[in-house]
C-alpha cells in the first residue's frame, strides 16, 4: 500500500513576543500593528457603527433627533453629550478610525517592501525527510533518477522549479506555484488602506449642501444660495465650482395608486459665468455633473404663487413661496410673510402673514380638508390670516417656512372669528376690517438638489475596484509547495514525494494526489511500495 | 406598462408547487438519513474511529475510493453515485452500503426531485419578472424567494462538486421555511419599481447581494452542521453523552464540513464584497454619496467585516476550527439583521424596498 503519511496542517509562525530592548514605545506599535489589533479595530468600528444604526441620526434626519429629544427628555441630553446622535462624525468614532488607519498602514507597508523580495524567491530545497510532511508518498520506478526528474519538470508547467543533484547519486526537485496569492492579499490590504484615504480626503475637503429651486429660477453655486450646506472640516466656500443652473420645468408622474412613476428636471447650465448654456435632462440616477461637483434630484413640491395688496388696493407683496410637502399626497404648508404692508387707517396692521395649507387634489377626510392624490387635479390652498409684528426687524434668524407668532394676532371678522378661507387658483380673500387681500394667482413646482462635491471619491472607487480584484486572487490562487526527491535504491530508484500548501484551501491531499499521477510518467512501470 | 395579473397569478401556482416539491424532496433528504442509521452505518462507527475521523489524516484516507484497491488510493475522484461520506474505514461495508441501500435511491430522488422544484421555483421567479415587467427582485418577498433559489442552486453546484448529499434535508428545511415566511408574512403583489430603483444597478447591485446572501446561508447550514459534529466527536471521545449533537454521528467528518464551510464562505465573500462597493456606486448617482451610514449600509458593513474577521480566523492559529465557526453564525446573524430588522424596523433610505 502507498506510504502516505499524513500531519495535522502546520500552523503560521507567530510573531515572537514584543518584550524587545527598545522598550515600551516599540513594543506599543508592533501591539497597534499586529494583524489581531487591527481586526480588534475593525470589530470595534463595526462595533461603534451599531448605535448609529438604531438612533437617530442628525446626519440623516435631524427631525427624528427632534422627535426623540421630545419623547425621551431626559436620556437624549445624556446621549447627545456622547455624540449618539451624530456617531459618524464623533470623536470617538474617528478615533477608532485613525487607529485602524495606523494599524493598518503600520502591517501592510512593511509587508508590502518584504514581499518584493519574497517575490522572486526560489522554492526552498527539499527537507531532509520529506515522508514527515502533511501530504508525502514514494514509489519505486525503473527510471533513472535524473530521468524521473526532467520528466517531473517538463509536466509542472506553472510553477517555479528547482532541481539539485545530493550526493548518492540522487536528486531532488523543488517547485512552488500561487505567488500570485500574496501579492492578491497584498493588494487587497493595501487598497483598504487607499480606500480610508479616500473616504478621508472626501470628508475634509468635500461639502453637500442643499438647494431648493422654483420652476423658472436660476441656482449659482455660492453659499447665500444654500438651504443648508455642511462642508468637511478644512472646506473653503473658495472651493465652490462657479456655475449656474435653471431650473426650466420640474416634472412628476405618478401610479393610479398615487406612487411616484417618474421624477425629471429639465434644466440648463452654465459651467461659468459667461459661458454657453447647456441642457440637462436631470432625474433620479441620473445626477448632473459639472466640474466634478454633482447635482442630484432629492425631491420636489408646489411653489404658491399669492398676490397681496394693501388696503389701498396696491401691491405689497406679489411672489412664489415654496410650501414644503408634509406627506406623500403632497399636502404642504408654507407661509407668506408681507412685512411692507402700507399702514391702515389709524395706523394699525404694519405687516400681514399668513399661514396656509395646500391640498394638490382636495377632498373632505375625517378630519378636514387632506390631499387625496400628489398630482394637482385640484387644487386648493387653505389660508389662515395673521398681522402684527412679523420679528423680521429683532436680528434673530427665521424660518422662511414658518411664522413666529409671539408678536403676531390672528386677523378676525366682524363676527369675531379668525379670518380662513379655502382658495382656488384666481381666488381672492378679501381680509376684513380692510386690511387689505391675498390672492391665489396659481402655483408652480419646485425641486430640491443636493449638490455634492467629494474630491475622494475617484479615489475610494479605483482602491474599491483594485480591493475586489486582489480579494479574489488572493482567495482563488493557492500557494503550494512540491518536492520530489529520486535515489538509487538497488537497482531501481525510489521516488518520494512531499506537498505543503501554505494556505488554507482544505482539499490540498487529494490535489496532490492528482499532481503525483499526472508526474508519474509510465503507470504500467510503476510499483507501488 | 401595466401587470400582467394572470402572468401574474400563474408566478404565485408555481412557488406554490415548487413549495410542495421542496417539502417532498426534504423528505426524501431526510428518509435517506434515517435509513442510513438503520442499516448500520452509524455501528461501523466506534467512538475510536469517531476520533479518528476528526483528525486529517484519517478524513483523507476515507475520502479514497475503496473499491480501487491495488490501484494504491491514486485515483482522485469519488466513485459515481457514492452516497454520504458517513462511513467507517472499512471497505467492504462500505462499497456494500454505497451501492444500493433503499436510502441510497431515496436520497437520488430527493436529489431529482429538488431539481425539478428548483425549475418551477425558477419559473416563479421568471415570470414575476415578466409580469411586472422588470427584474423579479424589487421588494422583500422577491428578494426571499430569489435568496432561497440561490441557496438551492448553491446546494446542488456543490453537489457536483463535494459529496454533499447529507446536506439536502437541512438546506431544504430553510427553503422550506424561508419560502413560507416570503409567501405568507411579506408576500406583495407584483407591482412596478419607484423611481430610486429605476436603475440598472438594481440589476447589478441586488443580484450580487442575492446571490451572496443565499450562498452565506448554505454556508452557515454547513457550518452548523460542522459545529454539531465537531461536538459530537468530543463527547464520544470523552465519553459525554450526545444529544442535540447525535445527528453528528450521521454527518461526514468535521474536516470535511470544515472544509466546505470555507469553500462555500469563501466563494460568497467576493460577491458580498462586490455587492457592497456596487451599492456604493449606485448611491453615490442616486443619493449624491457612495456612504452615508444608512441603517442599510452599516448593517451591511458590519456583515462584512465579521466574514473578513471569519476568514481571518480561518488563517490564524488557535483560532480554526470551532471558534471561526462561530464568526461565521454571528456574520449569519448580521446579516439577517440587515435583511429584516433593518429593512421592517430601522427605516431608512433603503425602505423603500419595501415589506
Ligand atoms: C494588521 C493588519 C492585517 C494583517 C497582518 C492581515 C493579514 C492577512 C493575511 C496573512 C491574510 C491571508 C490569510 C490566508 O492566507 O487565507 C489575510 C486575509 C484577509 N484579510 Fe487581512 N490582515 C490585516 C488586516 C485586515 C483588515 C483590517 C481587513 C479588513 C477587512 C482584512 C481583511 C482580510 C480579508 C477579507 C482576507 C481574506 C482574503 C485574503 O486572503 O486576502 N485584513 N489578512
Amino acid at each position: 500500500m502507498t506510504d502516505t503519511t499524513y500531519a495535522p496542517p502546520t500552523q503560521q509562525p507567530a510573531l515572537p513576543p514584543s518584550r524587545g530592548p527598545l522598550g515600551l514605545a516599540i513594543s506599543g506599535w508592533r501591539q497597534l500593528t499586529s494583524m489581531r489589533t487591527a481586526l480588534i479595530l475593525l470589530f470595534l468600528l463595526a462595533l461603534a457603527a451599531v448605535p448609529g444604526s438604531l438612533l437617530p441620526q442628525r446626519g440623516l434626519n435631524a427631525g427624528k433627533v427632534i422627535e426623540f429629544y421630545r419623547d425621551h427628555p431626559r436620556l437624549a441630553p445624556i446621549l447627545d453629550r456622547v455624540s449618539a446622535f451624530d456617531v459618524f462624525g464623533a470623536p470617538w468614532f474617528a478615533a477608532i478610525y485613525l487607529a485602524l488607519f495606523l494599524s493598518l498602514a503600520g502591517c501592510v507597508l512593511p509587508r508590502m517592501w518584504r514581499q518584493t523580495s519574497a517575490l522572486r524567491a526560489r522554492p526552498p530545497a527539499a527537507p531532509r525527510h520529506l515522508s514527515r510532511l502533511p501530504v508525502a508518498m514514494s514509489w519505486h520506478t525503473d527510471e533513472e533518477p535524473a530521468e524521473v526528474l526532467a520528466a517531473a519538470r517538463g509536466r509542472l508547467r506553472g510553477w517555479r522549479v528547482d532541481v539539485r543533484s545530493e550526493p548518492g547519486g540522487g536528486a531532488s526537485l523543488a517547485a512552488e506555484r500561487g505567488y500570485f496569492r500574496e501579492v492578491g492579499n497584498l493588494l487587497f490590504h493595501f487598497s483598504l488602506l487607499v480606500l480610508l484615504a479616500g473616504v478621508a480626503l472626501g470628508g475634509l475637503f468635500g461639502y453637500k449642501g442643499n438647494v431648493l429651486v422654483k420652476q423658472g429660477d436660476a441656482f449659482s453655486n455660492t453659499l447665500a444660495y444654500y438651504d443648508s450646506i455642511s462642508p468637511g472640516r478644512l472646506f473653503s466656500a473658495g472651493r465652490l465650482a462657479p456655475f449656474t443652473v435653471i431650473l426650466e420645468r420640474f416634472r412628476a408622474t405618478y401610479q393610479p395608486s398615487g406612487e411616484p412613476a417618474t421624477f425629471a428636471a429639465d434644466v440648463r447650465f452654465a459651467g461659468h459665468p459667461g459661458a454657453a448654456l447647456r441642457s440637462y435632462h436631470l432625474r433620479v440616477n441620473h445626477p448632473l455633473n459639472i466640474d466634478a461637483t454633482k447635482l442630484y434630484l432629492i425631491g420636489h413640491g408646489y411653489a404658491m404663487h399669492f398676490v397681496v395688496r394693501g388696503p389701498d388696493g396696491r401691491v405689497a407683496y406679489d411672489g412664489a413661496q415654496p410650501f414644503l410637502p408634509r406627506d406623500a399626497s403632497f399636502a404642504s404648508d408654507g407661509v407668506v410673510k408681507v412685512p411692507d404692508i402700507a399702514p391702515g387707517p389709524g395706523g394699525t396692521p404694519r405687516q400681514l402673514g399668513f399661514s396656509g395649507f395646500f391640498t394638490p387634489t382636495t377632498v373632505m377626510g375625517p378630519n378636514g380638508l387632506e390631499s387625496g392624490f400628489p398630482a394637482a387635479r385640484n387644487p386648493a390652498v387653505t389660508l389662515l390670516a395673521w398681522r402684527g409684528d412679523l420679528g423680521l426687524d429683532n436680528g434673530r434668524p427665521q424660518s422662511v417656512y414658518a411664522l413666529q407668532t409671539e408678536g403676531l394676532r390672528r386677523v378676525l371678522d366682524a363676527r369675531g372669528r379668525p379670518a380662513t378661507a379655502t382658495l382656488r387658483p384666481g381666488q381672492t380673500l378679501a381680509l376684513p376690517g380692510g386690511v387689505g387681500s391675498i390672492t391665489f394667482a396659481g402655483f408652480s413646482e419646485f425641486a430640491t438638489f443636493q449638490v455634492t462635491h467629494d474630491p475622494g471619491s475617484r479615489l475610494a472607487l479605483a482602491a474599491a475596484v483594485l480591493l475586489l480584484i486582489g480579494l479574489v486572487v488572493s482567495l482563488r490562487v493557492r500557494r503550494r509547495r512540491l518536492w520530489l526527491r529520486a535515489r538509487p535504491d538497488g537497482r531501481r530508484t525510489v521516488v518520494e514525494a512531499a506537498g505543503l500548501s501554505r494556505n488554507d484551501s482544505g482539499s490540498f491531499d487529494e490535489d496532490f494526489r492528482a499532481i503525483i499521477t499526472r508526474l508519474r510518467s509510465r503507470p504500467a512501470a510503476l510499483e507501488e511500495d | 406598462m401595466p401587470v400582467d395579473l394572470s402572468l401574474a397569478h400563474r408566478s404565485d401556482t408555481l412557488l406554490f408547487l415548487a413549495v410542495v416539491v421542496y417539502s417532498l424532496a426534504m423528505l426524501g433528504f431526510a428518509a435517506e438519513f434515517s435509513f442510513s442509521r438503520r442499516a448500520g452505518i452509524a455501528r461501523a462507527l466506534t467512538r475510536a474511529d469517531a476520533a479518528r475521523a476528526a483528525t486529517p489524516a484519517t478524513a483523507a484516507r476515507i475520502r479514497q475510493p475503496a473499491a480501487v484497491g491495488g490501484a494504491g488510493g491514486i485515483a482522485t475522484g469519488p466513485p459515481p453515485g457514492a452516497g454520504p461520506a458517513t462511513v467507517g474505514p472499512h471497505p467492504p461495508l462500505r462499497s456494500r452500503l454505497d451501492r444500493s441501500t433503499t436510502g441510497d435511491h431515496l436520497g437520488r430522488i430527493a436529489v431529482v426531485l429538488t431539481g425539478l422544484a428548483f425549475l418551477l421555483h425558477a419559473g416563479s421567479v421568471v415570470t414575476r419578472g415578466m409580469a411586472a415587467h422588470r427584474v423579479p427582485w424589487g421588494n422583500m418577498y422577491e428578494y426571499s424567494s430569489m435568496v432561497a433559489l440561490v441557496a438551492v442552486a448553491a446546494f446542488l453546484v456543490l453537489l457536483t462538486r463535494e459529496r454533499v448529499r447529507f446536506l439536502g434535508a437541512f438546506v431544504l428545511l430553510f427553503v422550506v421555511l424561508f419560502l413560507g415566511l416570503a409567501g405568507t408574512v411579506l408576500y406583495v403583489p407584483a407591482g412596478p419599481l419607484v423611481p430610486a430603483l429605476q436603475s440598472y444597478w438594481i440589476a447589478i447591485h441586488v443580484a450580487a447581494a442575492i446571490t451572496a446572501s443565499g450562498t452565506f446561508a448554505l454556508g452557515a447550514i454547513v457550518t452548523v452542521l460542522y459545529l454539531l459534529r465537531a461536538k459530537y466527536d468530543v463527547l464520544t471521545t470523552t465519553g459525554g453523552r450526545p444529544r442535540v449533537s447525535s445527528v453528528g454521528r450521521l454527518l461526514p467528518p468535521a474536516t470535511t464540513l470544515d472544509r466546505v464551510a470555507y469553500r462555500v464562505h469563501a466563494f460568497a465573500f467576493p460577491l458580498w464584497t462586490f455587492a457592497v462597493i456596487a451599492g456604493a456606486i449606485w448611491a453615490e448617482s442616486a443619493w449624491g454619496r457612495y456612504w452615508g451610514w444608512d441603517p442599510k449600509e452599516t448593517w451591511s458593513f458590519i456583515t462584512w467585516v465579521i466574514y473578513a474577521g471569519y476568514l481571518h480566523a480561518r488563517a490564524t492559529a488557535g483560532w480554526r476550527g470551532r471558534k471561526a465557526a462561530v464568526i461565521a453564525l454571528v456574520g449569519f446573524t448580521a446579516l439577517t439583521i440587515d435583511y429584516y430588522i433593518v429593512n421592517i424596523f430601522l427605516v431608512g433610505l433603503h425602505s423603500y424596498a419595501g415589506v
